[in-house]
């Protein structure tokens, strides 16, 4: 069966993972070594300069999941092409945009929506209802490349990611393709926020968001940022990690289905548990929902080593596609940040297994390995 | 080696009908859906008409088994309905037999209810009914029609806006010819709302009088609301089962214009390669397709470039074809569908159904849709076709020429169908589905 490999990843998120002008990105000794941390229950990308990726005059009217998702997958499709050594950087120009998101371009949805009601159906503009459509950053990305290739959005809660990561390998298993620019975006908004908030998804006292698991109010902290990868069906000297496998499951009955559907994954892919070094876990700090997690790695991971992240990103429909970004820079570096380590780091990294589960619903395993 | 992709199940919930016998008699009696606005306040009540499906939430609530209750979406609702029945058409009673999934389509989600919920949020962020905001997001209506139809295998949701739902179909029969399930329910739903209403209002492509696809003198589109689920299997299962097959799913092709953000190129490139992809994969010629359910929203932009498309991929001889969105509006995340279990009908019942409200051929174009008065020269142009393709010189023979041979018949020979869906962002989808024959 045709492998496939992460050749590049671009990120915009609340930690310094964009910071472009750092010429050591991607790969460097600077891979999280400094953390930020925020007072705060809600952690919010920092912005990479977005006018080094967007031309000027686009960027005002761009919302600003668009503006997240443009850069990351300018990133992301820069580091694919970046040469070393002997070979010149190469042109990429992907055969497919594929792209997963909760909620989608929620500013402009609100935009519309408010001036909607206040203005009585009257007197509005298209710019935000157009911006509106789940889709947009998908479409703008292949607008700016002029890429006429494939282009789809996802948009089921905690699995958009994972959903776009399984159409990529599945088609470059077929061979429609051999290559997909695929990547996860979300934004957090203030009104979001404060519906959320409402339903008690985040932290009623702000926490210091490196804390995370040492809180024990409900809750956790809110997040939004934009991953992409350049998977190919190719090895290149700059190969990140391979992306070996991902399976999403709804609403399991109990512990014994998530611990069953694990080993039915590594089974069907002719592994044991044995054979993961890194368990990279979703735990969100919202002592309702990690008890699944602590479960999942008390039974089926003893011995292994853990990971975590939200503490770094926040919680959002696709942390996931952080967690893949930052485990395919675990495999190239094989280093584990301080940061991210609930336990002894491992002797050796060969395969990371990200296990993610939005609010209990969505759960997704992810299977990276080196190359 | 990869699997076919067999349909053996379909259902809807469109304007035209609450589920398909009454949709196929409402095509068969060229009635259209269109009408007043009834399902919410809006000041363009008797300015715009929409397609809305004639059931009110309430009713829906019923059919589906869960009156009263109050934080399911009418998106939801539609969903439930036409997934549910095509299960049913399909002869499914264990769905945890195969390995299942459910894959749906939809624009706006719970928008129809986050509405409500916005005019008291607005006014202060402690108000709005939180009931009215929870089932806002896309994967909510497909959770509650996967739990609906008790499936947990593999459950997700694409939004490509109009093109939403021919993804879930390719998306689909990629699953199944993998074999990564050999079992796929696929579809969308939508349903009206003001958002979606106001949203089209801004860019001045609403028709005030109803939609006039393909027409010189359209003005626009008119929005509808519905949902369609097909029953997609492995030919492994449809083969053992003995089950009754539909169709097949035989090409299908997304590409995107990359020219603007909603509007489409002038030289229809998205329309053009989507349907050159959907065309390769399905090994046929041009020639060999029989029928085109096109896109046809009735805007000045759509319509000609999907036209421009047309006459580029077909040449001279574009088969005959017609827009259904006279019928059932425009459905948005649903249409794909929609159209897809159109087309089936046209293939099981060996008919096209004629575009409505057209009068006027498009004076870019030199192709003209079936409609109720040409649609036998259709039925003569596909018979010549199949006779001797290579002998068509004219596009259509004279309709007096066909009273003569087709007097009182509708009926045409129709192996295979393209149906082509569009969407914002340049997404454009196209698919190829064909009569089953044994032994192909």
């Amino acid at each position: 069966m045709t492998k496939i490999y992460i050749n590049g990843l671009g990120s915009v998120s609340p930690q310094k993972t964009a910071d472009y002008r750092n010429r050591a990105y991607p790969v460097s000794a600077t891979f999280l070594a400094e953390p930020l941390s925020y007072e705060n229950n809600q952690l919010k990308c920092i912005d990479p300069g977005y006018k080094e990726f967007i031309p000027a005059e686009l960027i005002r009217r761009m919302g600003r999941i668009i503006k997240m998702g443009v850069a990351a997958s300018k990133l992301c499709l820069k580091d694919a092409g970046t040469g070393s050594g002997e070979t010149s950087e190469r042109n990429i120009s992907p055969d497919a945009i594929i792209t997963g998101t909760g909620l989608g371009c929620l500013e402009d949805t609100e935009k519309f929506l408010a001036s909607m009601i206040r203005n009585n159906e009257e007197f509005l503009t298209p710019t935000s209802f157009i911006q509106s459509t789940h889709n947009t950053v998908a479409g703008q990305i292949a607008l700016l490349l002029k890429c006429h290739g494939y282009n789809f959005t996802y948009v089921h809660r905690g699995i958009s990611f994972e959903s776009a990561l399984i159409d990529a390998m599945t088609q470059i298993q077929m061979g429609e393709f051999s290559n997909a620019l695929t990547g996860g975006t979300d934004e957090l908004t203030a009104n979001s926020f404060a519906i959320t908030s409402r339903l008690g998804y985040w932290k009623q006292k702000p926490i210091h968001s490196i804390d995370l698991l040492r809180d024990s109010q409900r809750g956790s902290i809110a997040g939004e940022g934009a991953s992409f990868f350049f998977l190919e069906n190719q090895q290149t000297e700059h190969t990140y990690a391979e992306l070996t496998e991902v399976s999403t499951f709804l609403q399991p009955a109990s512990h014994k289905e998530v611990s069953d559907r694990l080993h039915i994954f590594l089974a069907s892919l002719g592994l044991g548990i044995k054979d993961i070094d890194l368990v990279i876990l979703g735990l969100n700090g919202d002592p309702r929902t990690d008890l699944i997690y602590h479960d999942f790695a008390e039974t089926d991971f003893p011995l292994t080593s853990l990971g975590y992240f939200k503490h770094l990103c926040g919680e959002y429909h696709t942390a996931s596609a952080f967690a893949t970004w930052l485990a395919s820079m675990v495999l190239k570096t094989q280093m584990i940040p301080e940061v991210i380590r609930i336990n002894q780091p491992p002797t050796r990294l060969d395969r990371v297994l990200i296990y993610n589960h939005y609010r209990g619903t969505n759960h997704a395993f992810i299977l990276l390995s080196r190359p | 080696m990869l699997k076919r992709v067999y349909i053996t199940g379909i259902g809807i919930t469109c304007a035209i009908g609450n589920n398909v016998e009454e949709t196929l008699q409402s095509l068969l009696s060229e009635k259209s859906g269109i009408g007043e606005i009834t399902l919410f306040s809006t000041r363009h009540k008797g300015i715009f008409p929409l397609a809305e499906v004639k059931m009110t939430t309430k009713a829906l609530l019923e059919n589906t088994g869960f009156p009263g209750k109050k934080n399911i979406t009418r998106t939801t609702l539609l969903g439930m309905k036409a997934a549910k029945e095509a299960l049913v058409s399909a002869g499914i009673q264990d769905i945890k037999q195969y390995k299942t999934g459910l894959i749906s389509a939809t624009t706006v989600g719970g928008m129809d209810r986050s509405e409500d919920f916005y005019a008291g949020f607005l006014a202060d962020p402690r108000k709005g009914r939180m009931i009215d905001i929870v089932n806002h997001d896309c994967g909510d209506s497909t959770e509650r029609i996967a739990s609906y139809l008790g499936i947990s295998d593999f459950v997700t949701t694409i939004s490509t806006a109009c093109s939403s739902s021919v993804n879930a179909i390719m998306f689909g029969s990629n699953l199944i010819k993998t074999g990564k399930l050999d079992r796929v329910i696929v579809g969308g739903t939508d349903s009206v709302t003001k958002f979606t209403l106001n949203g089209f209002n801004t860019l001045m492509i609403l028709d005030k009088t109803g939609c006039h696809p393909f027409d010189e003198n359209r003005a626009g589109l008119t929005l509808g609301e519905g949902a369609a689920f097909l029953v997609l299997e492995s030919e492994d299962i449809a083969v053992k089962e003995n089950k009754k097959i539909l169709a097949e799913v035989s090409g299908y092709g997304n590409a995107n214009d990359a020219y603007h953000q909603t509007a489409s190129s002038p030289d229809g490139t998205g329309a053009f390669l989507a349907m050159s992809k959907a065309l390769k994969m399905s090994g046929l010629e041009p020639g060999e397709i029989d029928y085109i359910n096109v896109h046809g929203t009735g805007t000045l932009n759509n319509d000609l470039s999907e036209g421009i498309a047309l006459e580029r991929i077909f040449g001279d001889i574009v088969p005959p074809f017609s827009s259904t969105k006279g019928y059932t509006g425009h459905t948005l995340g649903a249409a794909g569908a929609v159209e897809a279990v159109i087309s089936i009908l046209a293939i099981n019942n060996q008919v096209i159904f004629p575009n409505l409200n057209f009068t006027t051929p498009m004076k870019e174009l030199h192709i003209r849709p079936v409609t109720v008065e040409t649609r036998h020269a259709a039925s003569s142009l596909i018979e010549t076709r199949h006779a001797s393709s290579s002998q068509i010189e004219t596009r259509h023979a004279s309709s007096s020429q066909i009273e003569t041979r087709h007097a009182s018949s509708l009926r045409v020979e129709i192996r295979h169908v393209l149906s082509n869906s569009f969407g914002f962002g340049g997404n454009n989808s196209s698919i190829v589905l064909s009569k089953y024959e044994t032994g192909l």
